[in-house]
Order: structure tokens, then sequence, then C-alpha cells
């Protein structure tokens, strides 16, 4: 496909910063009619700023947004519908409590005499649900359709609205298999109509299945493009991480040693109904996978004493363990770095100092008082460690990079010498550089023979990282992948409800 | 200790105005008198600091101090109690209403100013039901003990001025306070969880007990507070008295740099706050001012503190993220 001359949307030289981060720096995007773009990137890449910037919810420190070559002025999302641009957010945005055509005409209600005019937003719906291949009754309340449906509904509401650009981010996260097919089928046809849809993934299948062209953020800034023929797995990946990514993620297999966790029929007070089996050993790092909301978090918390087992056995080095709480948890030996940093990984207004000595200061106490020499020697020992940037321990954790914070959650739990750490997606938010600082830390914690768990909605993360993966569908452990079966399409296949593929 | 600072300034000011309009102020007596009343408001200003520090609150005191106020003379004179066991009763009694307020507020996740707002209406009536709502004293009985209210210890070399026992007292709780904030693991405990609740729990911090804790210590010192109120007054009307007093206690503590969002707090603010009321009022009384106006004053200084503290907070963040902004 040529770019025609003048692209549909144009963004050019577009700068952010935020207190303590650099979110985009001079990133230029440009998007021609009916073309089909998807912006790629690790987590913290820039990718989300970048398209809040498009809706209108944030406004870029410099650069310009053109539209048919004019300069445009995204004030507000208002502004930014008026132009024709809507955003399709991750979490949907809709009323549930209404119904679909009530939905689609929010905030633009036909009115008759001052009343709403239902008669025709009843004909009206069915225009834009059509072209979707929906056949539904506009009377049906939103809350009632399955997830994929309600996306959409969104993007019927975005049609409605004369959006010529849709943007979606990661418009597959909380998909089945079966409803992402049917999504994707929509775009395909949008783009035949002449919309332009900008295509937010982590999914790399998806993007070489759908795009027209890929453009790739690195740490705020362009990494490059790929046009639809240079489109490869391979390609993406380099682009993202800078670099091949056998060397991105370090990982040095070691022989898995003794027994550490054994989880044997526990049931989560989530999804009580499936037990869970599964079995951890010493220098093991082992990924957890699975689709938005598919009970991972919730087994993490179990395993912590968070939400405790409401049935079944756990194991801590063959010995069995009541996890009624995180206290018992922690006598036990296990950590966990949970996926909410600041709501529950630190208190965010305190010092690194202390932060890094909370969970420490029960067993470091005298007699009840605190033990400041010991609480100097954790930050003497984790802050270079870990290489926590921060102008000095007294420093509130609330000033620190996103990466720095997540490394005062992680010596917290080494200041105790965990045996079992579970991480809750470990490198959500935070820069490329922390990322690898936080692999290579994972790896060397099972060379000392700790026992690792991580949750990852990240396919490359999990494909990098994990000595061999289970894979959760609905609150079911719905198979397990050692490394030799591992790849991206066996863990979507597992984690959409599919059965292991054979081996072959 | 920016806060603290700001606030000791503020009374410092109110001091000097009181002095300038009035000649009385600095008279043996009258200081003696508010130091006496500031110590006896600092006792229950720290304990419901806790509470604040966890994030809660506490209205049941001023209903809980007349409960112990009444009750104490009431066991004494109308039930004819010995004194050990009187008083081990209402300290007791205060004891197991905290317990009981904790109990309520994390075992059964009550709000705390629901919990607290049936206290205040439970033990005032409970207090005027016992008595037959007469009004409770020692008469002339017990002088012994009303000493450590009435009491001073004369200072040498300063004319008649002595320092009134309820200092003393307020002195070993304020000191025993702070080590316990600042230099226990459990006072740590108290600051984290009262910022984070949630993130203090997923550290293996039992938050339900340290909770519970906090509103123990509230009760008790409202307990010991109420005991040295009726010693000192000798004279206790269930139908009022120390009615308002939680409030009183809340201001001081807010003064004093906590925030009711938890997690904020130092002892040492706290009873300069319970001291700028005091200063207040006695202001008030001295510079002729009618003293129905007392409330309104208090009231407006309150506010222009807290907001003058928020304004400053702002410029500071202000600074702060303008200096990263150049750094980044």
């Amino acid at each position: 496909m040529t770019a025609p001359a003048t692209p549909l949307l144009e963004v050019r030289r577009v700068t952010k910063q935020f207190p303590g981060v650099r979110a985009l720096r001079s990133v230029n995007l440009s998007l021609g009619r009916g073309e089909v773009l998807a912006v790629i990137g690790e987590n913290g890449a820039g990718k989300s700023t970048l398209m809040k910037i498009l809706a209108g919810v944030q406004h870029p420190d410099s650069g310009e947004v053109r539209l048919d070559g004019a300069v445009i002025e995204l004030r507000d999302v208002q502004a930014a519908q008026r132009h024709g641009i809507a955003l399709i957010h991750q979490e949907l945005n809709l009323a549930g409590n209404l119904d679909i055509g009530a939905n689609i005409f929010l905030g633009r209600e036909p009115a008759r005499f001052g009343f709403v005019d239902r008669a025709t937003i009843r004909s009206e719906s069915a225009k834009f649900l059509a072209p979707l291949g929906l056949d539904l009754d506009p009377d049906t309340r939103v809350d009632d359709l399955p997830i994929g449906l309600q996306q959409l509904i969104e993007i019927a509401k975005a049609l409605a609205s004369r959006a010529r650009v849709l943007i979606m981010d990661e418009p597959t996260s909380s998909l089945t298999q079966h409803e992402s097919a049917r999504l994707f089928q929509v775009i395909k046809d949008l783009r035949t109509q002449g919309v332009s849809v900008v295509y937010i993934s982590h999914r790399l299948g998806e993007v070489k299945e759908l795009a027209d062209r890929v453009t790739v953020l690195r740490d705020g800034e362009n990494a490059g493009e790929l046009s639809r023929d240079a489109i490869s797995h391979d390609a993406m990946v380099r682009l993202m991480v800078g670099r091949d990514v056998s060397q991105f993620y370090e990982r040095k297999s070691h022989a898995p040693g003794e027994m550490m966790f054994e989880a044997r029929a526990v049931r989560t007070p989530a999804h009580p109904r499936h037990e869970i089996n599964f079995t951890l050993r010493a220098g093991e790092i082992v990924g957890l996978a699975g689709l938005v909301g598919a009970g991972r978090t919730e087994l993490l918390q179990t395993l912590f004493g968070v939400a405790p087992a409401v049935g079944g056995e756990l194991r801590v080095r063959g010995e069995t363990v009541a996890l009624r709480s995180p206290i018992d948890a922690i006598r036990s030996g296990i950590a966990l770095v949970p996926e909410d940093r600041k709501q529950q990984g630190l208190v965010i207004e305190m010092a690194v100092s202390e932060n890094l000595s909370l969970a420490s200061l029960r067993r470091d106490q005298r007699g009840g008082f605190l033990n400041r020499p010991a609480e100097q020697a954790i930050c003497d020992e984790m802050i270079p460690k870990l290489s926590i940037k921060t102008p000095s321990p007294a420093q509130p954790a609330q000033f620190l990079s996103g990466g720095n914070q997540q490394k005062v959650v992680l010596g917290k739990w080494l200041a105790l010498a965990p045996r079992v750490l579970l991480l809750d997606e470990p490198t959500r938010g935070i820069d490329i550089g922390a990322k690898r600082e936080i692999y290579a830390l994972m790896d060397r914690l099972a060379a000392e023979g700790v026992a690792v768990l991580f949750v990852s909605s990240e396919m490359e993360e999990i494909l990098g990282m994990a000595d061999r993966v289970l894979v959760m569908h609905e609150g079911r452990l719905t198979g397990e992948l050692s490394r030799a079966e591992l790849g991206e399409e066996a863990v979507m296949q597992l984690a959409t409800g599919g059965k292991k593929p054979a081996r072959e | 200790m920016k806060k603290i600072l700001g606030i000791f300034a503020l009374l410092v000011a109110v001091c000097v105005v009181t002095v300038l309009f009035s000649d009385r102020f600095l008279t043996a007596y009258n200081l003696e008198n508010v130091i006496r009343r500031t110590a006896l408001f600092g006792i229950i200003s720290i304990g419901v600091a806790f509470v604040i520090i966890t994030g809660g609150i506490d209205l049941s005191i001023g209903s809980l101090i007349c409960l112990v106020g009444c009750g104490l003379p009431w066991l004494l004179s109308v039930k004819g109690l010995p004194l050990p066991v009187a008083l081990a009763a209402v300290l007791g009694a205060s004891l197991l209403i905290g317990l009981a307020h904790g109990l309520l507020i994390t075992k059964l996740r009550l709000q705390p100013f629901v919990v607290t707002l049936c206290g205040l209406l439970l033990y005032r009536g409970l207090a005027r039901g016992l008595t037959g709502d007469q009004t409770q004293g020692f008469g002339a009985a017990h002088d012994g003990l009303r000493w450590l209210a009435t009491g001073k210890l004369a200072v040498p070399g300063l004319g008649g001025f002595g320092v009134p026992m309820p200092c003393v007292i307020l002195l070993f709780v304020a000191i025993a306070a702070a080590v316990f904030l600042n230099h226990t693991i459990y006072g740590r405990y108290l600051l984290a969880l009262g910022r984070n609740e949630q993130a203090a729990r997923y550290s293996g911090i039992d938050t339900s007990h340290m909770i519970l804790l906090a509103y123990v210590i509230c009760s008790g010192l409202a307990g010991l507070g109420g005991t040295l109120f009726v010693l000192d007054v000798n004279s206790a009307q269930p139908v009022d008295f120390g009615n308002f007093y939680e409030l009183y206690a809340v201001a001081a503590a807010v003064l004093g740099g906590c925030s009711l969002r938890g997690g904020e707090g130092a002892i040492l603010g706290v009873v300069i706050g319970a001291a700028l009321m005091q200063v207040l009022r006695n202001m008030i009384t001295l510079t002729g001012l009618p003293t129905h106006i007392e409330f309104a004053v208090i009231g407006a200084v309150i506010l222009v503190g807290v907001s003058a503290d928020e304004v400053v907070k702002r410029l500071a963040a202000k600074r702060r993220a303008a200096r990263e902004a150049v750094v980044g």
C-alpha cells in the first residue's frame, strides 16, 4: 500500500514529560486513510501516553498533531471526537446499566421536544450495528452481553460519532479466541470502508495478521518502522528490545533443585470450583500466563495468604503449611511482589529506607524497639545491590521512577531472603533499563536456589524468562508447558481455554 | 518538624497578643491554670492522635470522660467502693470500651465515625442513667487523690509558681507516646498502615491488631483524662461533663500535624496544639471578649492554621516539581 501524499493523521516531534520520567521524546507517527497501523513497544515505551494525547486526554509539552495536513488542537476528549478520533480503552467505557442504543448515543441523544427520542435511537443504532455483523436488539442491556460483544458496541459507538480514526488499546486482552477473530474481521471491514485504525497490542501474532505497517516505540522514542512485507516476529522483537532477544532476557538455565513448594488441589476464594495443582523447585523460574481475569493474581494472593485457600493443601519444602495471612506466608519463606505497586507494594509516602525495612522490622527488633543499625544495613546492602537510584535513603518512595519503586519492593523482600518469590507483573510500567535489571535479578535469585513464580501478560517476557509455564483460563489451570513445548501459539491456545497442542 | 515550628510560632503569637492586651496572663495563678488545662487536654489529645494516625476517628471521648468523671465519684460516694477498686473499675471500663471500638472496626468492618458516634450517645446516656442525672463529686474526701490533678510541684526561685501535677503526668504520657511512635516497630507499623493499610498488610503487618491497639490507647487515655478532670473540678454533671472534649482533642491533634487521612503525626505537635487551644480560650477570657463567642474564635483560628499549612504544602510541592523538571 502506498501512503498518499498527506497522511490522514500525523504526529510530529511530540514530547511529553512527567515528573521524573520523560514519557515521549520527539515522537513521530503517521497514519494513512484506511490504514491499520500497529503501534508496539514494551510496557513503559510510551504507547499509552501517545494514544492519550491523540484522544485529548493528555497534552504534549511540545510538538504537533496534524489532521489532513492542518495542525489541530486536542484540548480535551470532546475536541478529539469532533475531529473524528476515538479511543477504545483497554477497560471498556460503557454504561453497563444502560441499553445498547443509549450507549451508542450517550451524550448525543436525539431529542424531540426535550425528551429522548427512543424510536430514532432504535432505528439509528441498527445502522451502526449491522456493518459490524451485530444482529442485536438495541434495547438489550450492555451488562448482559459478553465482553467481546461489548467491545464491538464500543466500536459502533465510535463510528456513530463519525470517527475516522479508531485507536484500540490492547483490544484483545480479555477476549476469547473466537471473539478476537470476529474483532479482526471487523477491523478488516473497517479498513475497506476507509476508516483508519491505530492498533496497540502486545500480541505479535495479531499484529502480523492485521497491520499494514508497524511503528515501534522504545523508551519514549521512535525505535523504527516496518512496512507490511517486513513485518516478522523477530524484526518486531528486535526493534522493541533494541537487541536480539537472547541477549535481552538473561536466563541461564539451572538444574532444578529440591522441591520448594507444592499446591495440591488448592482452591482459591475467587474460583472455588477449580482445584489447582503445581510444584515449584529450587532454582526454577516458572511463568504463569493467561488472559486478564484468568485468576492469576487471585492465585498468587492465595499462595501469599492474602486471600486464604478455601481447600486443598500447600507444602513448603515438604511440610504442610496453613497460609491464613501474609504473616504466615512470610514465616514460611514466601514473598509476593504485588501487581499494584502503589497500593500494595509500597507505602509510597514513606522513605525508601522505611519501605525497604518494613517487612524485616519484626525479625530485627530489639524487644519491640526499632533496630536502626539493622535498618541502615538493609539500605546499605539493597540500594547498591539493586542499583536503586535515589538521592538518599530518606527520599519518599513516591518521587522515584516506576522501575526504582519496583526495586524497592524487591529489596524489601530480598532483605528477608525468601525461598519462594512470587512476582505479579514484575515489569509493568517500568522502563527498559530497569526491566533488564529485574530479569537479571530473577535469574540470579534462581541461581541462588530461590523458586520463582511470575505472572506476566507480556508474551515475550514469558517466553524469554520461564523454564516452565503454567497457563490459566477462567480460574482453571489449563495446562503446563515445558521449555521445549513453549511458544506463543501454545500459550495462547491454553490461555483461551483450548487444548495443549500435540507435540510434533 | 516544619509543621511543629509553624504551630509553635502560632502559639507564641497568640501568647504575645494576650500579654499585650492583658497584664494578668503572665501571673503565676493564670499560667498554672492554663498549663493544668493544657495538660489535661493534652493527655486526651495524644490518645486521639493514635487513632487519627491509623486513619480513624474517635468521637466518643467526651462521653467517655463523662462516664468516667461521673462514674468514679458515684462508685466511691454512692456505691461505697474502696478507692483502688473504683479506680480499677473506671480505667478498666475505658480500656474495654476501646477494645470494643477496635473490634467493631477491625472485625465487623464498621466505620470508625459510626462506631464512636454511637459511643458518644451511648456513654453519656449510660452516665446519666447510672447516676440518675445527679451531679457527682467527692465532697471533702479523697484530697490525697485529688492532689494528682490540683496539686503542684513548687519550683524554687520562681515566686509562687509551681508545675501543676497534670503537667507532670502529661510529661510521662507524652514521652511514652513519642517513644512508642518513633522508636518501636509498632509505632512504625501504625504510621505505615495509616498511610496504606493494604501495603502494610502485604508486608506482613498485623494491621487489625495495631488498629485495635490504637483504639485501646485512645480510650485508655480518655479514661485517665476523665479521672483527672473530675479530680480537678470535684463536680461532674452527667448532662454536660466533658461535652465537646472530643472535638478539642481532635482539633489539637490536627493542629499539631496529624492528618485525618492517616499516617502522619507527632506527639510534640499534638501537645502544642492542645496548648494553643487553651491559650486561645484564656485570651478570650482575659481580653474581655464575650466568652460565648469562644467556639467561633477557636474555629476561625484552626481554619486559618490548617489552610495556611495546606497552602505552604502546595507551594513546596510546586517548587519540588519545578526543580525535578529542570533536573529531568
